[in-house]
Parts: structure tokens; C-alpha cells; sequence
């Protein structure tokens, strides 16, 4: 088990996270400089487990919220993350003694460990979404019944806005306009929860499964595999994450993307090298779903991720181009996240697609494995 | 008439063109003080052409020197960094992620001042001069002499950079100041990056330029004299003192450029072999395609315009070893000991260079050593080396079409046809020289990299015909003409997570020199 979060495991927590990410979620990149900066500042980051937490224990999520082409001009700092988190918890009247990440996927896995860091506070080993959602409301919190609100938004002045709505979709709704005023980045507080709330909320054990992914994908574990068969390894440990499974492997034939509400929408096509066939991934931001031969695989909120075959580092959808040699990996999304009212939160129709949620293990049950 | 001069690790190639034609190439061992290489290659090339030093217009050099003196840490100084964008971006501060040997080589001293724009062009704070100020003196007492300064979306708007620019030049007139804005795209981190390196550069290019004007001179040589950049356009003297960092990748750039003009191909696969790799890269309007991925130089990430290059373990010193149903060539290789290890040259390591001279495909080194190898090992190599090339032009094309492929580089004799998804092989006379060429030919550029807000067509026709003039304006200031001036590269790409349509516009204008004779 790891015990915190030094500097060693934040190269695995990126590799880990950007492939939980399915595409999305932002590069975790510049994330894992400012834990550098701040680890190697105020030290490690104590990781606890969910069932570690005391009732009574105030857990509070942090984020940074904006677009991605501005995140890496104004970069982040984890002052602003700290005047969301110290605003939420003055209007709520209690000091917290655990942070948590409110998304594996992407770069949002960072910000907190290394906010964590400054105010020498645990991290809680879990997170609400086990993956990365592009909205505020696609949480295993909000699912439960946790509310989103109150909420606090903070841009780098010291401006803070404050969100009260019993509405998860509505503080996204609210939220994003305001983080396009504040210069399209800022670091949120949200989902505040009792230990006992976040015990029953939460996606549990993503942070150490995202570096036990990383550890893989890195060779640091399971070095004598090929690196897709060290990921699949290090996925299939993980009693999170059911029937890793390599759905196909091929070449990018063409990537499709059109843009709508800011929003990215495409279909990403490849075909196999060594036998016949083709797949299509959908993806608006995150991917979505897999079809192989029109028949489909995996579908949200089951995890699709597309990987470089000879690495098997996660390619986001912005970088997907003709000729990558790649592996579409998939895996079956923590359980949290399928039930009926799960579904409906974060379900194949809050995407727009029609089909309904069908799990990995169905779709996937008479397909021969590649690996 | 123009001298276009490679300097490479090893050789230092000149190519004399005159219009349309190579007159004449050479190659001479490159020397450490890089001068006196560039001396007896253009001295060689000048009695081979029979040409007097005033019938020459231009000198155009190549040179991965800087890139070399990066990745190796040599000859660095170090750099006061000045980032203006508080409050935002404390997180994350100068020289992050910089392995530590660099960074002690590089690190003088850091600062994090007011100031910097939103994407939408309101500021983020208010410059402070005061600040700039104190920190420039208190660098210069401490005996630093070069300062980089960057600021958040500063290719958006430049004023506060420029500001601190002069403040600096009047309160310590000793510093050099290099502005990311001049030098690299979107990427806060990874411009400051190229600025950093740039500073850390330029005592060093200082020394270049005037070693490089110095062989100019012994070689009585009073042309103007040029410098390729990293998109494979050129620029001065004086400008290789300010901005050396955009040498970086000039050597494939140049090799592309070259393989271009030889064979009149505008949009082309180029396939560069030589003794350990194959490189290749693709001519899209002439131009090198660049990368959109982050390029680490000596471990240093970085975002300026690199050519997308794909490698591969293929050359003529490659070793070609039999498995148990297939032939394996490379990535090992002899490397620069072919001529003593190649059986070819009675060694006993068998290399791609064998395989091509019993083929009948090349004929150098002693054809009879290698009469014995059967034809089963040598076709089965010849498949094996086909297929990698095959995989590396699949690997880099953005299309299943079969496009134009050209061959250079000293290896290339190791292709005989043309490989899978190439619809034809070009193989120009004087491909060994091909970078030479590609740094003789070389044109001027300007580029524009910002953000529009783009709601209807009206707006981005309107954002479009700004950065086609400022991209022009550009051209012209650093010494192109009107006359042929050309829009190379026009795009928007959309803002994700942001709604309102904000895009990244970007845009290239290319021209000839006006300083020089015209050619197509």
C-alpha cells in the first residue's frame, strides 16, 4: 500500500491519471510540476484510505475549473486553491481535515495533492468520478445525494464567488460563465462532505490506482512485459476497474472533429495492421464509445482509453492523428457510476448517444480477447 | 550566386548554387572553433567551381552548434528570469521540470512581477516598473549579464514585455534581454523555457557570429551572411546574436528544404539516411510540417517550431543479424566504424552497406568480400529494411494516399524501390549535400500565433486578413520582399471548455531575400 505522495510517485500519478483520464481531462503535466514545487516545499502528501476517515471528518474537494489552452498560459497556484477552500470553509463554519480530488482523469489529480501539501492535510485515496466527466454535476457525490453547493469559485485576485444551489447541473450552468470572467481559469471548492458522507460517496482507492498504473506503464513494475501488457496487469488488480481488456489495436485511419458550444465532438477510426477490421472511437473531449465492425464494445461511463501500442501512454483526443499506431483500451467503470440513477447523471444519454448502457463484460462477453 | 554551408558533428558540407543549379559540392571535416572548417570547405568549394569571392551574394550557414552546446551543457552563462503575470501562475515558477545539471548551469536568479493579459486581452494586472527595475540592478551588482522575460499571453500582447525590455536597457544598460514573445507560441512555461535557453545562448553566439564573420573575411568574402532558423528560413548575423535558440533543428529542416528544391517536389515525403538512422520528414508547400507535440531539448521542454520528424533505426552502418524465421536490421549500427568493421572493408560484422553491395545496388568497399552471402539472407534484408522504411513514412503521413517520397542523406543507397505508400521515388543528384542546398536556399518568415474572438464569418474573415497583415508586416521587417511573399500557413483552431468561440489564430508569411537574387 502507499502510505503518501512524494516526489516519486508524482510521475506515476500523471501517467496513471492521464490514462484514467479517457482522452481528456487536460494535460497532467504542468499538475505535476506545481506538486513538485509544492511536495518539495512543505513534503509529502499523507494518502488515507476512505474507510480511514472518522465520521466526523470535513473533507473538502478541490479543482481547477477553465479551459485548457489558458491553464497553460497562467499555469496554477494552489494560493488560489487555497482561498476557495478557506472561503467554503468560513461560510460553512468548519476547518477541513481531509482533501480529495473531485476527478482522477487529467490534470485535476494534482491540484489537490499538491494543495494538500501546503495546508499538511491528507489526501483522501478516492475521488468522485473514478475517471474524468467534463462537468461540474457527473460525480459519485452527486449520485449519492452530496450537493455540489455550496460551492466556491476563486480567480488569482482574491475575487471569490460563492455558489448556493441544491442543483448539481445548475452549479456547472452558473460556474462556467463566471470562470470565463475571471480569464477562463480558477480553482473551485465544492462537494463538501463529512468523513462519513465522503466513506459513502466516494470512488475509492483511485489515487493509488493511478499509481499503481503508472508504476506500470513506466516499467516500473512488471518490467520484463511489453508495456500495453504491463498496463493491462496493473488495470486487472485493481478490483475498481473490471475486464481491462484490449478492445483493438490498429492504426489511426482518420480523426473527425467538429466544434459546438465549446465543445470538441469526433470520431477517431482505425483499422487493424495484422488482421482485418475496423474500430470507431466517439469522443466529445473524453471518449466516449467503441465500436468495432459497427458493433458496440464499451460505451460511457465504462472507461475507453486510446494508448500508443509501443508505449501504452494515453494519447488525449486533441493529439489523436492519421498513422499512431495505437491499442483502444477498456475497462469497466467503479460501480458507483452504474447504477440506474448513476446513469442517469452520467449515463450514454447525458452524452447524446442513443443506445443504452450496456456493461463492458456484456458487450465484450463472446469477443475473442487481443491480449 | 550563394553559398549554402552544413555544419554538421562530423562534416561541414558547401553547396555553390546559381539559380536553378548546383555548381559544385564539397565535404570537410568540421573543426572545434567551427570557423576554420567553414574556411577550408568554402576555399574547396570555391577552386572546384573556379569562382572569385565577389561573384558570390550570399552565405548561408546551418549549424547545430547551439543545439549541441544546449544538450551537452557547454559554453552556457547564466540568466535572470523575470516572469510578469502575478498574481497568476505562483504555482508554477521559472526553470520547473528542468533537470538539475542545466539548471545549475543556467540558474542566475528568478522573479515573479505584476502584469499580464487574459486570453481576452484584459489585463491581468498592472505592470510594475519599480519592480523590473530593482530587479534588473540587483542582478547587474550581482554580476549576471543576460535577463529573459516573459509574461502571460505575451504573443497575444507584447507591451509589458517591451516595457520591462526598456527599463532594463536604462536602469542596466550591461544586460541582454531576451523576450519570449519573440521566440516562442501559446505555452507560458514552454516559451519562458525558450527564452531561458536563448539568454543562456548568447555569449556564446556572439562568439559565433564573429567566428563566422571572420572566415568571411579570410575567405575575402564581403557578402552579406545569413543563418537557417528552425522552420528553414534565414536570418542575419545580427539577429543569430539575439535569438540563437531558433537554430535548434535547423539541420532536418534544412535537409528537407534541400530535397525540395532538387527535385522541384512541394509537398513530399523526404527520407534522410544516413549511417545509424533514417529520418523522415514531410514537405507540406515546401515547407517542413511542424510538430504539435512539445519537443524537449536537453531535457528542457520547449514549443517553438520544430519539423516533425519520425526516426528510425535504419543506416548504412546498421547491423543485420538472421532471427529464427526473419532477417533483423539495426538499430544497432557500426556507426562511424563502417570502414573498419563492414565486410565490405574486410571486417566481419555484417551491415546494411553489405546487403546493398552484393545487390548490385551500390558499388564501394571490395564487392568481393560479400560474393558468398546467399540470397535468401539478402532478400530477406532487403524486405526487412523496405518494411521499416515503409512503416516510417506510414508513421508520418496524415493520409492513406501514396504520396512523393525523395531520398537523401549518405545512406540512401540502402533503397532501391520505392517502398509501400509511395506513388513515386525521386533520388536528385547531389542528395548527399542536401542540407548545404537547403541553407542556400533559404527564404525569410513571419509569423503571428493569437487569440480571436470568432462569433460569425464576418469576424474571423476580419481575424483572418489581420494576421495575414501582421504576419506580412513581419516578412518585411526582417528583410523579405513583397514580390513573391507568400501566406504558407492560415488556421484557426477552437478553444476547448470555453464558450463564445475563441480561437487560436495562426498564420505564416514566407519571400525571398530582397537583398538577393530571386529564385523559385
Amino acid at each position: 500500500m502507499i502510505a503518501e505522495i512524494g516526489l516519486d510517485e508524482i510521475e506515476d500519478l500523471a501517467i496513471g491519471s492521464a490514462f484514467l483520464g479517457t482522452g481528456g481531462g487536460g494535460d497532467p503535466y504542468l499538475g505535476s510540476l506545481l506538486c513538485r514545487e509544492a511536495i518539495g516545499r512543505y513534503g509529502p502528501v499523507p494518502l488515507v484510505d476512505v474507510e480511514q476517515l472518522a465520521d466526523d471528518d470535513a473533507v473538502f474537494g478541490a479543482a481547477a475549473m477553465g479551459a485548457p489552452t489558458v491553464m497553460i498560459e497562467k499555469l496554477f497556484s494552489i494560493d488560489d486553491q487555497d482561498r476557495a477552500v478557506r472561503s467554503l470553509e468560513r461560510f460553512l463554519g468548519r476547518t477541513a481535515s481531509a482533501i480529495t480530488s473531485l476527478e482522477i482523469g487529467g490534470c485535476n489529480s494534482m491540484m489537490p495533492v499538491a494543495y494538500a501539501a501546503l495546508r499538511r492535510l491528507p489526501i483522501v485515496d478516492g475521488d468522485g468520478m473514478g475517471r474524468a466527466f467534463p462537468q461540474l454535476q457527473m460525480t459519485s457525490y452527486n449520485i449519492s445525494g452530496v450537493k455540489c453547493a455550496p460551492m466556491t469559485l476563486a480567480d488569482e485576485f482574491g475575487n471569490v464567488v460563492l455558489f448556493e444551489t441544491d442543483d448539481g447541473k445548475k452549479a456547472e450552468d452558473l460556474a462556467r460563465p463566471v470562470v470565463a470572467a475571471m480569464g477562463a481559469a480558477g480553482c473551485m471548492s465544492c462537494y463538501p462532505m463529512t468523513g462519513a458522507q465522503a466513506r459513502a460517496a466516494s470512488v475509492p482507492h483511485t489515487l493509488s490506482a493511478a499509481i499503481a498504473v503508472g508504476q506500470a506503464v513506466a516499467g516500473r513494475r512488471y518490467g520484463d512485459r511489453a508495456p500495453v501488457d504491463r498496463l493491462l496487469a496493473a488495470l486487472r488488480e485493481q478490483a475498481l476497474y473490471g475486464d481491462a481488456r484490449c478492445a483493438f489495436e490498429g492504426k489511426i485511419t482518420s480523426v473527425e472533429r467538429v466544434t459546438r458550444d465549446g465543445w470538441v465532438f469526433g470520431t477517431c477510426t482505425i483499422e487493424a495492421l495484422e488482421a482485418f477490421g475496423t474500430a470507431q472511437v466517439a469522443f466529445q473531449n473524453e471518449n466516449l464509445s467503441v465500436t468495432v465492425e459497427g458493433k458496440l464494445r464499451c460505451v460511457v461511463p465504462d472507461l475507453v482509453t486510446i494508448v500508443d501500442s509501443e508505449t501504452a501512454r494515453a494519447i488525449p483526443t486533441e493529439r489523436l492523428a492519421y498513422g499512431q499506431r495505437v491499442s483502444v483500451i477498456v475497462c469497466a467503470a467503479p460501480s458507483q457510476l452504474t447504477s440506474p440513477k448513476a446513469l442517469s447523471i452520467v449515463g450514454p444519454q447525458c452524452f447524446g448517444i442513443e443506445e443504452k448502457y450496456s456493461p463492458l463484460a456484456k458487450l465484450m462477453a463472446r469477443v475473442a480477447p487481443y491480449r | 550566386m550563394r553559398i549554402g554551408v552544413d555544419v554538421g558533428g562530423t562534416n561541414t558540407d558547401a553547396a555553390l548554387i546559381r539559380k536553378r543549379e548546383v555548381i559544385a559540392a564539397v565535404k570537410c571535416p568540421t573543426t572545434a572553433d567551427v570557423g576554420s572548417g567553414i574556411v577550408a570547405a568554402v576555399q574547396n568549394l570555391m577552386r572546384k567551381a573556379e569562382v572569385e569571392p565577389d561573384s558570390v551574394k550570399a552565405v548561408m550557414i546551418g549549424t547545430t552548434h547551439f543545439t549541441n552546446a544546449f544538450v551537452q551543457r557547454r559554453d552556457l552563462t547564466k540568466v535572470l528570469v523575470i516572469r510578469i503575470g502575478a498574481p497568476a501562475s505562483r504555482g508554477v515558477p521559472p526553470f520547473s521540470g528542468w533537470p538539475q545539471d542545466v539548471r545549475d548551469a543556467v540558474f542566475g536568479d528568478s522573479a515573479l512581477v505584476t502584469g499580464g493579459f487574459n486570453y481576452d486581452g484584459r489585463p491581468i494586472g498592472e505592470f510594475d516598473p519599480d519592480a523590473v527595475s530593482e530587479i534588473a540592478c540587483r542582478a547587474a551588482d550581482a554580476g549576471i549579464t543576460q535577463v529573459a522575460v516573459s509574461c502571460i499571453f505575451s504573443q497575444l500582447n507584447a507591451e509589458h514585455e517591451l516595457r520591462a525590455q526598456e527599463i532594463v536597457a536604462r536602469v542596466a544598460p550591461t544586460l541582454e534581454v531576451s523576450l519570449s514573445s519573440e521566440l516562442g507560441r501559446v505555452g507560458l512555461l514552454e516559451r519562458e523555457n525558450a527564452a531561458i535557453m536563448n539568454a543562456s545562448l548568447r555569449p556564446l553566439a556572439a562568439k559565433v557570429a564573429a567566428a563566422l564573420s571572420d572566415a568571411l573575411s579570410r575567405l575575402s568574402l564581403t557578402c552579406p551572411l545569413y543563418v537557417s532558423q528552425n522552420d528553414g528560413t534565414l536570418m542575419g548575423a545580427k539577429q543569430l546574436i539575439r535569438h540563437p535558440v531558433l537554430t535548434f533543428a535547423a539541420g532536418p529542416t534544412n535537409s528537407l528544404r534541400g530535397a525540395a528544391w532538387l527535385t522541384g517536389q512541394s509537398d513530399a515525403v523526404v527520407i534522410d539516411v544516413g549511417g545509424t538512422t533514417t529520418d523522415v520528414g514531410v514537405l507540406s508547400k515546401g515547407f517542413p510540417r511542424q510538430s504539435s507535440v512539445h519537443v524537449d531539448v536537453g531535457g528542457v521542454r520547449t514549443n517553438f517550431r520544430m519539423p516533425d520528424i519520425v526516426s528510425v533505426g535504419l543506416g548504412g552502418g546498421s547491423l543485420v543479424r538472421r532471427g529464427d524465421d526473419k532477417v533483423r536490421v539495426g538499430p544497432q549500427s557500426v556507426g562511424y566504424a563502417l570502414r573498419d568493421e563492414a565486410m565490405i572493408f574486410g571486417g566481419g560484422t555484417l551491415t546494411a552497406s553489405d546487403i546493398a553491395v552484393a545487390s548490385g545496388w551500390a558499388d564501394f568497399g571490395d564487392k568481393k568480400l560479400v560474393t558468398s552471402l546467399e540470397g535468401d539472407i539478402l532478400e530477406k534484408a532487403r524486405r526487412e529494411m523496405s518494411r521499416i522504411v515503409a512503416e516510417a513514412i506510414d508513421r508520418i503521413k496524415t493520409t492513406p494516399d501514396a504520396i512523393p517520397a525523395i531520398l537523401v542523406g549518405g545512406g540512401s543507397i540502402l533503397i532501391r524501390e520505392a517502398p509501400a505508400g509511395v506513388s513515386e521515388l525521386h533520388r536528385p543528384d547531389h542528395a548527399e549535400v542536401a542540407n548545404a542546398i537547403g541553407a542556400a536556399i533559404g527564404q525569410v518568415s513571419g509569423e503571428i500565433d493569437r487569440i480571436y474572438t470568432i462569433a460569425s464569418p464576418a469576424d474571423k474573415e476580419a481575424a483572418f486578413a489581420e494576421a495575414r497583415q501582421l504576419a506580412t508586416e513581419r516578412v518585411l521587417e526582417v528583410g523579405g520582399t513583397r514580390d513573391g511573399l507568400e501566406i504558407v500557413d492560415l488556421e484557426a483552431i477552437p478553444i476547448q471548455y470555453l464558450p463564445g468561440g475563441a480561437m487560436r489564430v495562426v498564420c505564416r508569411a514566407v519571400s525571398d531575400l530582397a537583398a538577393t537574387e530571386a529564385h523559385p
